[in-house]
């Protein structure tokens, strides 16, 4: 224990504050890959677990959020695996000209369309999204949190405030910096890019 | 007449549809002659799109106490 701690601040891994800085980024990350978010929380939270239990191999080489990804890709790839053992749903049968109708038809006719926009537009948005939540994370506390309830769970303003114990003009300032931090953001890593 | 200090309050408010008809008119007409309030409704109007493009998820805060819990238990 005493040795895992000092091996932490050698490499400087804050596991007491991975919920609150990454939580966010990698619930994003899982969502968009596994589709269910009580899976995607799951797979998070086991993210965190693993993190901490191989604490002692984090050399600092990759910054902490980069390497908490990497774990997180693997236990994505892992819940796949798990979820195909169990149901033989890796083999894919594809049959072509099941029917009369559909005669003719060929392989052709299953490529991409080149000039759909569908498909590149949903990687854009999942980079976008990830870009996003980067620039949040980067907020001080207090506005990533007001805004996320703001803008990302819809809530009312009353609602908000109540809840945090602040008035109105307050939470407005707040989602005024944190709109204008993010503007600045986005503007440094997703326009510029 | 309203300041620049306003103009942007409103503009942030009816980014979430919380902007009175009114305020939306002040707005409108403070835009006639400020050029920057102009340019930062453009830049907060188009913040908000990419936020509604991007489709961002997140946990809520008893999900993360939640989780800081769980975690706390293993260190």
């Amino acid at each position: 224990m005493i040795l895992l701690k000092n091996k932490m601040t050698a490499h400087q891994l804050h596991p007491e504050a991975w919920v609150d800085s990454y939580a966010d980024y990698l619930f994003n990350y899982a969502v968009s890959r596994v589709s269910d978010s009580e899976v995607a929380k799951d797979l998070v939270q086991d993210t965190f677990f693993a993190g901490l239990k191989s604490a002692k191999n984090y050399k600092g080489e990759a910054a902490e959020r980069t390497w908490l990804i990497a774990i997180l890709k693997r236990k994505v790839i892992d819940h796949y695996r798990k979820i195909n053992s169990n149901k033989g749903k890796s083999e894919v049968r594809m049959s072509y000209r099941t029917n009369r109708e559909g005669e003719g038809s060929w392989m052709e006719e299953q490529v991409a369309d080149p000039f759909s926009s569908f498909e590149n537009d949903a990687i854009e948005n999942e980079e976008l999204g990830m870009a996003l939540q980067g620039c949040i994370a980067k907020l001080p506390k207090k506005q990533s949190l007001v805004f996320n309830m703001k803008t990302i769970q819809g809530m009312s303003t009353e609602d908000i405030c109540k809840e945090l114990q602040i008035n109105p003009s307050n939470l407005w300032v707040m989602i005024h910096r944190a709109r204008t931090a993010l503007m600045g953001c986005l503007n440094q890593n997703w326009f510029k890019r | 007449m309203i300041s620049c200090d306003e103009a942007t309050l409103i503009c942030n408010k009816s980014q979430y549809k919380e902007a009175t008809i009114i305020e939306k008119m002040k707005l409108r007409f403070h835009v006639l002659y400020c050029s920057a309030c102009a340019g930062f409704i453009k830049k907060n109007t188009e913040l908000t799109s990419l936020c509604t493009k991007a489709n961002l998820r997140t946990l809520t805060s008893a999900e993360k106490m939640a989780m800081k819990q769980e975690l706390q238990k293993q260190i």
